[in-house]
């Protein structure tokens, strides 16, 4: 419960630094009581209220505090990408190979968010990235107040990299701006090709799809065109790249992808 | 469920803004391609209300159709699915309005 406004407190995340050992409770969505907002009041005539007009944003919170994100980012030359899939589509798989081969030469830190355990920060720590965890309790999603907790405890250095895997969800995380760079879907082929006629918000915010675990393909009637259509139908400016994480098909792409990024902040 | 953190977006506003007020009624704008289904937020709604100014107040959603420009031909048009597609075959469009996700007004207690 916030003592100000008698809100109560949906959060219960918790952040956990790469040792495992520091929790830092932070309030699930950042406050200030500010009322600096100018509010326009109509008298309601005969009756005993009044009409008080707002004109706000629902998510104007949650937007400003990614703005202050996005120009950290900018002022210390991070980049930033969040990235996104229903749950066990690969993103942990994707990031342990991409820190494992790529991790010292962009200078990547991960920062993962689940709703429960810290097992996938566990096993970017063993690949001896830095790493943060944060736990969203009941959240399906990280905000950007959960972004800016993170990036205090990892603490990136300047001109580094940091992928932020949001909680395995394809609907919510699509509605909260981190102020990354920019937003990865990861989609598999185990989850039928019309996942981005299912989850077309998803797919209209990302300006990267990688389409995973392909070496399945040949024990499956995944119809990679209908799902490359799907993608394009809600997103046609989507780039799409096809990998395996565990294999390592056309992971070379992700990572020239990653590189021009990277090359084009600096 | 994004829908609860959403309305917890709501109530939270109104508390900062508007600390000492009772309020009676509030109204929304939940666009239909906002990705925010409405009846999600009438079903937490009250929940989350619970004990705050907003206790007992009546929420109402105004629903705001989507409105596109094609890329291609120019024209514009009602659209509510956000893979709709332009009479003259074009895929990309321009959403000019739908994606609404606003706290309107307050009626609060005088
Ligand atoms: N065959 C195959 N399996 C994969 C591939 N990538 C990931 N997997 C498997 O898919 C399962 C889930 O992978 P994770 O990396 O944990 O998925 P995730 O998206 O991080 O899952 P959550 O964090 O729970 O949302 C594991 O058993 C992986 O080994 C791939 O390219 N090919
Ligand atoms: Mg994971
Ligand atoms: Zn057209």
């Amino acid at each position: 419960m916030c003592a100000t406004c008698g809100c109560s407190d949906a959060g219960g995340v918790t952040v956990t630094d790469a040792a495992g050992s520091a929790h830092q409770h932070v309030h699930g969505h950042g406050h200030d009581h500010g009322h600096d907002h100018a509010a326009h009041e109509h008298a309601d005539d005969g009756h005993d209220s009044r009409t008080v007009t707002l004109e706000q944003a629902v998510l104007a919170r949650n937007d400003e505090l990614a703005e202050r994100n996005r120009r950290w980012f900018a002022d210390n030359g991070v980049l930033a990408l969040n990235l996104m899939s229903s749950p066990g589509a690969g993103k942990t798989t994707l990031l342990e190979r991409t820190v494992a081969e790529l991790g010292i030469e962009l200078g990547i830190g991960v920062i993962e968010g689940d709703q429960e355990t810290l097992l996938d920060g566990e096993r970017i720590r063993a690949t001896g990235a830095p790493v943060v965890q944060i736990n969203t309790g009941a959240g399906c999603h990280l905000d950007a107040s959960m972004l800016a907790d993170g990036l205090r405890t990892l603490d990136p250095a300047t001109g580094s990299m940091v992928l932020v895997e949001n909680v395995g969800n394809l609907v919510c995380p699509a509605l909260f701006d981190l102020g990354e760079d920019s937003k990865v879907v990861i989609a598999s082929v185990t989850e039928g090709a019309e996942k981005p006629l299912k989850y077309p918000h998803m797919f209209r915010v990302a300006q990267l799809v990688l389409l995973n675990k392909i070496d399945l393909l040949p024990h499956l009637d995944f119809d990679v065109e209908r799902f490359l259509d799907g993608a394009r139908r809600a997103n046609p400016r989507i780039e799409v790249l096809e990998v395996s994480a565990t294999r390592g098909d056309g992971i070379d792409r992700w990572y020239e992808w990653l590189r021009g990024r990277h090359a084009q902040l600096q | 469920m994004h829908e609860l953190s959403i309305t917890q977006s709501v109530v939270d506003t109104v508390c900062e803004r508007m600390p000492d007020a009772t309020v009676r009624r509030i109204r929304l704008d939940i666009g239909r391609l906002s990705g925010v289904v409405a009846d999600s937020v009438r079903f937490c709604f009250d929940l989350v209300a619970e004990g705050t100014v907003l206790d007992g107040a009546v929420l109402e959603i105004v629903e705001s159709p989507g409105r596109a420009r094609c890329r291609a031909c120019d024209a514009e048009f009602e659209v509510n699915d956000l893979l709709a597609l332009c009479g003259c075959g074009a895929q990309e469009l321009e959403l000019l309005a739908g994606q609404e996700l606003m706290i309107k007004e307050v009626e609060v207690a005088a």
